[in-house]
């Protein structure tokens, strides 16, 4: 094949030729076409398919009412995630909000997600017991490279921030716009002097799962956690999958599973029904 | 407004800045490389929310995240250092009389005001609309607004994971003393919150020196 890219038919035919590669980490598209849907989720209703690698990352502007499923396909996933309200992107994930709103720093199954103006981004339907992070953020260029010796994008070891940079680019933000994230598979444990513990994967198999309760983008990064202490850059695949729901509505358990939850619908229903979308 | 009693600096140095921050109030200042911040608790149990910003580029900021992972743990106190979104040295708590302060907490807003209380509180003062407002004289927006320090503030966080703004364990005169480590922008909320502990459920003034060595 020597010399076959060397006119354009010959580079447009070897380019061609790459069409139907198949690799392990990598978007199914449309999501529609995915041959193993998961269980009880029509292949019709969805709207994402994808497997990001270890120091990968991912976006997506997902509608109101959005599944979003996570899966630590062989145990040293580490997602980092931020959300952005998608038509007011400077609306955004309050890290800080949605552990003093709710009393509770371990985000679970029930917990919400609340942006800075007291509406729930997304709710989160499954999570692994304790391995969830409120506190550490993601990784920086700078501890990256002190770490590993690379924190570049492009490098061996990708920084979490870097990778959230170029995925806050393709909606539009900048570095101002990423403020401390939210981590899932890789547990942090807080003790009686403030002092972290770390706890580590729950192992393969690991699930977490949001339901958008408004237009969102969710931005993900899938990078060792800060506190990760083995001194290898070590992160598996993480798997996503979306599909077609509604938000919770009332009558739905988790609508009234606090006082403050209760209030913080409210004024996300208010919201989307000043928008047009409820 | 500038206050004339004894020399409140924690760290002995040349006065550069001194005022008081009326209750329920906003400030900021730039605090130059080497400079040293003291705030003074000057009645006791007053929550200072803080947030700085590189002063030459206010892209990079505080980062909450950055500075409890270097250090390995949420409480802020002596030795503490101040770390920036790039996870850099913006500032280091260079003494403290408190014994330990909050950075996971965030700012009040009226907007989770009315998740954390109801929504008569909604028209409240609160520490996001001081921080736009002091922000805006620096060209800062909302999109600059991250998770913050708050001096003087308590919050623990329980074995279960429950964590809460409980009593202060601060006292009228206590101070905090932050040098700086690059020119740095510092913007304050002093906290309007009426409907929890953090400012003993009655805001006061606090004071700001800024000494040069």
């Amino acid at each position: 094949m020597t010399g076959s890219t060397a006119t354009t038919a010959g580079a447009r035919a070897h380019a061609r030729a790459q069409g139907g590669t198949v690799v392990a980490c990598m978007p199914t598209v449309p999501a529609t076409g995915l041959a193993e849907p998961p269980e009880g989720v029509d292949a019709a209703d969805l709207v994402w398919a994808e497997t990001v690698p270890g120091g990968g990352y991912a976006g997506r502007r997902l509608a109101a009412g959005t599944a979003l499923r996570l899966t630590d396909l062989d145990g040293d996933a580490c997602v980092s995630v931020l959300l952005f309200s998608a038509d007011e992107p400077w609306e955004r994930l309050n890290v800080a909000d949605t552990v003093k709103v709710l009393w509770q720093a371990y985000v679970g199954e029930g917990h919400l997600l609340l942006s800075d103006q007291g509406r729930v981004l997304a709710s989160v339907t499954a999570a692994a017991p304790g391995r969830s992070d409120t506190f550490c953020g993601t990784s920086t260029l700078l501890r990256n490279t002190e770490r590993y010796g690379d924190g570049t994008a492009h490098g061996p070891s990708p920084a979490g921030r870097e990778l959230f940079t170029l995925a806050a680019a393709k909606h539009g933000l900048t570095r101002r716009d990423l403020p401390p994230s939210i981590s899932f598979f890789q547990g942090v444990r807080v003790d009686d002097d403030g002092a972290f513990g770390w706890l580590g994967s729950a192992g393969a198999g690991g699930v977490v799962q949001l339901l958008t309760e408004m237009p969102v983008v969710v931005l993900l990064v899938n990078v060792p956690h800060p506190l990760d202490p083995r001194p290898a850059y070590t992160c598996t695949p993480v798997q996503v999958r979306a599909w077609r729901g509604r938000p919770t509505a009332p009558g739905d358990p988790l609508w009234t599973r606090t006082p403050e939850g209760e209030r913080a619908f409210g004024n996300t229903v208010d919201h989307r029904t000043a928008r047009g979308l409820s | 407004m500038t206050v004339s009693t004894a020399a409140p600096a924690l760290v002995p140095g040349t006065v550069v800045l001194d005022e008081t921050v009326p209750a329920r109030a906003p400030w900021s200042a730039v605090v130059r490389r080497g400079q040293v911040l003291t705030i003074v608790d000057l009645h006791g149990n007053q929550a200072v929310d803080c947030l700085l910003y590189h002063a030459d580029d206010t892209a990079e900021r505080y980062s909450a995240p950055d500075t409890m992972v270097a250090q390995g743990g949420i409480f802020l106190t002596t030795g503490s250092v101040l770390r920036s979104s790039e996870g850099r040295a913006l500032m280091t708590v260079v003494a403290d009389e408190v014994g330990r302060h909050d950075t996971v907490g965030g700012a009040c807003s009226r907007e989770s005001n009315t998740l954390r209380y109801g929504h008569h509180t909604a028209h409240q003062h609160a520490c996001v609309e001081n921080f736009l407002a002091e922000g805006s004289r620096w060209g800062l927006g909302k999109r600059d607004l991250v998770s913050n320090i708050n001096w003087y503030m308590n919050v623990p966080v329980d074995p279960d994971g429950s964590l809460g703004i409980v009593d202060g364990i601060s006292a009228p005169g206590l101070r905090v003393a932050l040098r700086a480590d690059m020119d740095v922008l510092v913007l304050v909320s002093n906290c309007p919150q009426v409907n929890n502990p953090c400012n003993g459920f009655d805001p006061t003034p606090v004071r700001m020196v800024v000494t040069a060595p």
